[in-house]
């Protein structure tokens, strides 16, 4: 069973920091959110996906982004070992993204990002082999190695290793059935 | 004896350099007076700059300001007598501020940044006026006004990050006459810190090659995204203000220690770098966005 938590950023925000501010500016600001975040999901059940909601949050400038998104995000991708949580990045608009993405950049990280329809997307550094095999994840739901051998004609052993990396970087799940899926969809 | 600075009648970043050569030759412990009686005009850099002047020296300077009226009391609405009275001893007319006389060109008053919250502060004030002047007279895109805090929020905290004093940043409008003819949108951000240069010097390890100047200091932050920290994440800040000055066409240029170095666009006559100047300590950064014209 994999267990989905959200933490809204704009509550943390309030609840740490000033309970007046909208704004996520400055390090010491991100530093301290970040931190809250570690710390509520220490004590969450694993496997989870957790929800990062940026919906309350009016301004997010590079300063925050890199302390939120790409110190979290990268505190768990170099633990290493088998995953077992999730990120999903939800509520951000244009400028959020903007800042997002200068941050993954950095890191070469990649996150799955959901607009307000449900709607998913990769956002961040991924190589175009990789890329297209999420997508085919994101479109058909759950697929194994030989499905993306029939799709793209690679040999199988290298969509196997695609697979891996993919579900080493937290942006697939692997379901008890041997197949592969997005984590949100698990 | 005391020595008089004069400062120009139009006083903005180019012309602030006419003070700070006045300034070079004289002993940290020379008494001086910075003249402003004959000014006219001054851009919210010239403003912000006139206040990090009055912290560079160790005998406290003097300071006389404009003798219009109509000067004296923008700069008061301004913010400037607020903050020139901490940092000078004023001589002469000190206009008071008068209850609800806000100027419609200053988006953001004078402002201290010393610490993280000022940087907060500064994001929510900018937020209330910055919609209404960027998006309907400036005809910038919507999604500007986020862009634009988050300009202003970078630029900020690199005084609470770097400089290691107290600075200042003002956000005002005015017509820019000089070939462009058009509305511009300018935040100054000024401090007397430590400089660009010391800020790199004091990252543990870093290597420094044969010509380490100031000039190379403000390319290494400004061109390749370099910060004193070592962690992946730095750096990202002025990289950003880059990207989104060349979104808007506007001109950034930052100024530390002995040179100058500017993104220039094409309304602009401005050269890249420039070497040389007169010393003066910590960095001060104007951005200058301007009206973007709609097609018809």
């Amino acid at each position: 069973m994999t267990y989905h938590i959200a933490i809204d950023v704009s509550s943390v925000l309030r609840r740490t920091v000033c309970d007046l501010y909208s704004n996520l500016v400055t390090r010491p600001t991100g530093a301290t959110v970040r931190k809250a975040i570690e710390e509520a999901l220490a004590e969450q059940p694993e496997p989870n996906v957790t929800v990062i909601d940026f919906s309350h949050v009016t301004l997010l400038d590079f300063s925050c982004a890199d302390e939120i998104v790409g110190k979290l995000l990268d505190a768990y991708q170099r633990a290493g070992g088998t995953p077992r949580t999730y990120f999903l990045i939800r509520g951000v608009h244009d400028a959020h993204l903007e800042a997002i993405e200068a941050v993954l950049e950095r890191y070469d990280l990649a996150v799955i990002v959901q607009d307000d329809n449900g709607a998913v997307k990769l956002v961040g550094t991924l190589d175009d082999g990789a890329r297209r095999v999420w997508h085919l994840v994101r479109q058909r739901g759950r697929v194994v190695a030989s499905d993306v051998q029939e799709e793209f004609g690679d040999p199988v052993e290298d969509c196997s290793r695609v697979l891996d990396e993919l579900f080493a970087r937290r942006l697939v799940v692997r379901r008890d059935d041997g197949g592969v899926a997005l984590p949100h969809a698990s | 004896m005391t020595s008089v600075i004069t400062v120009p009648p139009s006083l903005d970043d180019q012309t602030f350099e006419h003070v700070l050569e006045q300034l070079a030759p004289l002993p940290v412990d020379q008494k001086i007076l910075v003249d402003a009686r004959h000014t006219r005009w001054s851009s919210p850099y010239g403003l912000t700059a006139l206040l990090t002047l009055g912290q560079t020296r160790s005998e406290r300077m003097s300071f006389t300001g404009p003798e219009t009226e109509e000067t004296a009391s923008y700069w008061q609405r301004a913010g400037f007598y607020e903050h020139a009275e901490k940092v000078f001893e004023m001589h002469g007319h000190v206009p008071r501020p008068r209850a609800a006389a806000s100027e419609s060109n200053v988006l953001l008053e004078i402002t201290a940044v010393a610490r993280s919250d000022d940087v907060h502060d500064v994001v929510e004030k900018i937020q209330a006026k910055a919609q209404a002047i960027l998006v309907n007279e400036l005809n910038l895109d919507p999604m500007a006004t986020m862009r634009f805090a988050m300009t202003l929020s970078e630029v900020c905290q690199n005084i609470v990050e770097h400089a290691g004093t107290t600075g200042w940043v003002a956000v005002q409008t005015y017509r820019y006459r000089q070939r462009l003819g058009r509305r511009v949108v300018v935040i100054a951000v000024c401090d007397a810190g430590i400089g660009f240069r010391k800020s790199l010097e004091s990252s543990q390890g870093r290597k420094l090659s044969d010509r380490w100047d100031d000039a190379m200091a403000l390319e290494d932050a400004l061109i390749r995204g370099v910060s004193r920290f070592r962690d992946p994440g730095r750096g990202q800040g002025l990289a950003g203000v880059r990207r989104y000055v060349g979104k808007w066409e506007g001109k950034l240029a930052i100024r530390s220690g002995t040179a100058r170095i500017a993104i220039v666009p094409a309304w602009e006559d401005d050269v890249p770098l420039r070497e040389g100047l007169p010393a003066f300590p910590g960095a001060q950064v104007q951005i200058t966005i301007p009206e973007r014209v709609v097609q018809r």
